[in-house]
């Protein structure tokens, strides 16, 4: 009985270690995945909090063993279709935010860029990006300036539709 | 009489099922939804009644017995949250409804009202719940509508802001849930009041670790410091009248909450450290944090992070008089919240302009303005004899009351951040109210666009004296606080009302 449950924890672990790692990364889509694997790992637990596995919990079954816990799985497909659908919203959102900005990467906070950028006295020494990750200068006005056009036209996808327009 | 209990979040759900299907058609939607939004706070008035009349009312939702079915329990505390949530969600809804029929909203009704109904619905649901899981499930129903409020009309910095909001939101969501899962392994329920009685039995280790898996979910979703970080960024992209229904309710959701589960699950005789020590730091940094930026919503968000530790400050105290302070304060800042981001939505109205070194001289284009943020601005800031300063009041009381050293400390600092709340609100009064006027930019000046313009000046003011009808009957209001306050402690009523005579 220890063997599958031992093995179900490890499973657990794994999937809740992988999900948040790949939350802290910068890219959408690995957000996306991450949030579907903390997701799943969440579920097992939910179904490991049951107890063991034992007979369907019907009534007036033939099955001798003891009944499995029910009340458990009723939570975790519950669970399963409240993260389905807050999935498909994250894919929509980040698929949005690829239209919108050109890329699949979490932008700095633009007032926080501008405290930041408060900080630094001169602005002639200030060479890098005021917060670490975004690597090349050239990005440093993007979100202040939205007209000098954020994104080449040859890098966006080809099925690109104008902001708003997707009923 | 037991019919009531699922009513505030059955009647907006059914209504949002209406709105969608009626989703063209913009004239029935704007009757409709506030209608529906008017048959809550009913229902949460006539709850109320009831409950003052007969005491905790528990209600087995399809007749399934208590452990097991799904429990709504409607106790002091819960109905007063829920009329006061009603309450602000019908007047930021008739804002709403103004602004769309005067043409100046960017929102698409047929999106707008079907998400803000099952807001209401997932906000009134949260407070009545009666197990961890239908907790569970009404914050993913609010949130899930929040989700789609905060990207409406979706702007780069919108879509953005949202991004950020939804992976903290769905990561601290994700944690609740294995936080359930430990807590069903642990206990084998997820029924409050079946647990109430079973977590007593539990080690002492495995019921801190619990304990402290529950403070870190809704310490996200309430935003305590050091789990603050999203909301300044997320809540100002929105439009302004979603931020102001986030503001309102959304954290204090949380805060309740966290306050039902401390004081069930995981009862204490003296006070909490790690709670208190939280409270003093979200004080500081909210508050500092407010004084240092110039766009008003972000100045108030940073206010709303900062207030959210009088409420964790009151419940940490695990005193009667304490918890009665966060009551009292829950609700003051359900409703000053409200205002404030109602208000400056006006100030935006005027000048098209939301930052502080480019906002000047409002006093003089609009004196009626003006009142507005004034009477709020210092209800906020804890000035008598407005609602902020019966609430503070209370919780100092209970703070100097409870006789630790740690408690005067932070009352200390309560005070402490009090006044630095009052020096942000100061702030954006010299800089926005003061100086010589800017040139405004052209009004519309249609007659739809000018009496949308008197709907949301109307809501606000009515905001605004309903913020003043708390201090005019504080006396009442205390007592209904101080009394709930007493059922959180001793919670041998709760837990017979829905576990029946055992």
């Amino acid at each position: 009985m220890t063997g599958p449950t031992v093995t179900l924890m490890a499973a657990v672990a794994v999937l809740f270690a992988t999900g948040f790692h790949l939350m802290l990364q910068r890219s959408l889509v690995r957000i996306v995945v991450g949030f579907m694997l903390l997701g799943h790992g969440a579920n097992l637990a939910l179904l490991l909090a049951g107890g063991p596995s034992g007979a369907p919990p019907l009534l007036g079954g033939k099955d001798d063993r003891e009944m499995a816990d029910p009340l458990p799985q009723a939570m975790a497909l519950t669970a399963i279709v409240i993260t389905f659908g807050v999935t498909a919203f994250l894919l929509a959102l980040a698929y949005r935010s690829r239209l919108l900005t050109g890329e699949d990467e979490v932008q700095d906070d633009v007032e926080d860029r501008r405290i930041c950028a408060e900080e630094r006295a001169d602005p002639d020494t200030w060479t890098g990006d005021p917060v670490e990750g975004n690597q090349e200068p050239s990005r440093r006005d993007e979100p202040g300036g939205g007209e000098s056009g954020g994104s080449e036209p040859g890098e966006r996808p080809p099925g690109e539709r104008p902001p708003g327009g997707g009923g | 009489m037991n019919v009531l209990v699922p009513l505030p979040f059955a009647l907006p759900l059914l209504g949002a099922a209406f709105a969608l299907i009626v989703r063209r058609r913009d004239t029935l939607l704007r009757i409709v939804a506030p209608l529906v939004v008017t048959g809550v706070v009913a229902a949460a008035g006539a709850l109320v009644a009831a409950v003052a009349r007969d005491g905790v009312i528990a209600v087995q939702l399809g007749g399934w017995a208590a452990p097991l079915g799904i429990t709504l329990v409607a106790d002091r505390l819960s109905t007063l949250l829920v009329t006061v949530s009603a309450v602000v969600l019908l007047a930021i809804m008739v804002h709403g409804v103004g602004e769309g029929v005067g043409g100046l909203g960017e929102h698409e009704p047929g999106v707008f009202y079907p998400a803000y109904l099952t807001l209401t619905a997932g906000v009134c649901l949260l407070f009545l719940a009666g197990d961890l899981f239908n907790l569970f499930v009404a914050f993913e129903v609010m949130l899930a509508s929040s989700y789609v409020l905060l990207t409406l009309s979706p702007s780069r910095e919108r879509v953005q802001a949202g991004m950020t909001y939804t992976a903290v939101s769905l990561t601290s969501s994700i944690l609740f849930l294995t936080a359930i899962g430990l807590t069903y392994a642990a206990t084998g329920t997820v029924n409050l009041a079946d647990l109430s009685t079973r977590t007593a039995e539990l080690p002492a280790g495995t019921r801190t670790a619990l304990a402290m898996l529950f403070l870190v979910v809704f310490g996200i979703k309430s935003a305590i410091v050091p789990m603050h970080l999203w909301l300044p960024d997320s809540y100002p992209a929105a439009l302004t009248q979603i931020t102001a229904v986030f503001a309102a309710l959304l954290t204090k959701a949380a805060v309740y909450s966290l306050i039902r589960v401390e004081t069930l699950l995981f009862p204490r005789d003296a006070l909490s450290w790690p709670m208190l020590g939280l409270a003093a730091l979200t004080l500081l940094v909210g508050t500092l944090g407010a004084l240092t930026h110039d766009d008003v919503h972000r100045v108030l968000s940073f206010t709303l992070v900062g207030h959210i530790g009088y409420m964790l400050f009151g419940l940490s105290l695990f005193t009667v008089a304490g918890l009665t302070g966060a009551i009292l304060y829950l609700v003051h800042h359900i409703i000053v919240q409200a205002t404030l981001f109602l208000v400056s939505d006006l100030m935006q109205g005027l000048t098209g302009e939301i930052s502080l070194t480019r906002l000047r001289g409002l006093a003089a284009v609009s004196p009626f303005v003006s009142v507005l943020f004034f009477i709020p601005a210092l209800s906020v800031s804890g000035v008598p004899p407005t609602s902020g300063f019966i609430a503070k009041l209370a919780l100092f009381q209970a703070g100097v009351g409870s006789g630790s050293v740690a408690a005067y400390a932070v009352t200390g600092v309560a005070v402490l951040a009090s006044l630095l709340t009052l020096m942000a609100m100061s702030r954006v009064w010299a800089l926005a109210f003061w100086r010589t006027p800017a040139e405004l930019p052209e009004r519309p000046h249609d007659a739809a666009a000018q009496g949308g313009i008197r709907v949301m000046r109307t809501v606000t003011a009515a905001m605004v004296c309903v913020g003043l009808l708390i201090p005019a009957f504080a006396g009442p209001l205390t007592d209904w606080s101080h009394r709930a306050a007493t059922e959180l402690l001793n919670p041998a009523p709760y837990v017979q009302a829905v576990l029946g005579e055992r």
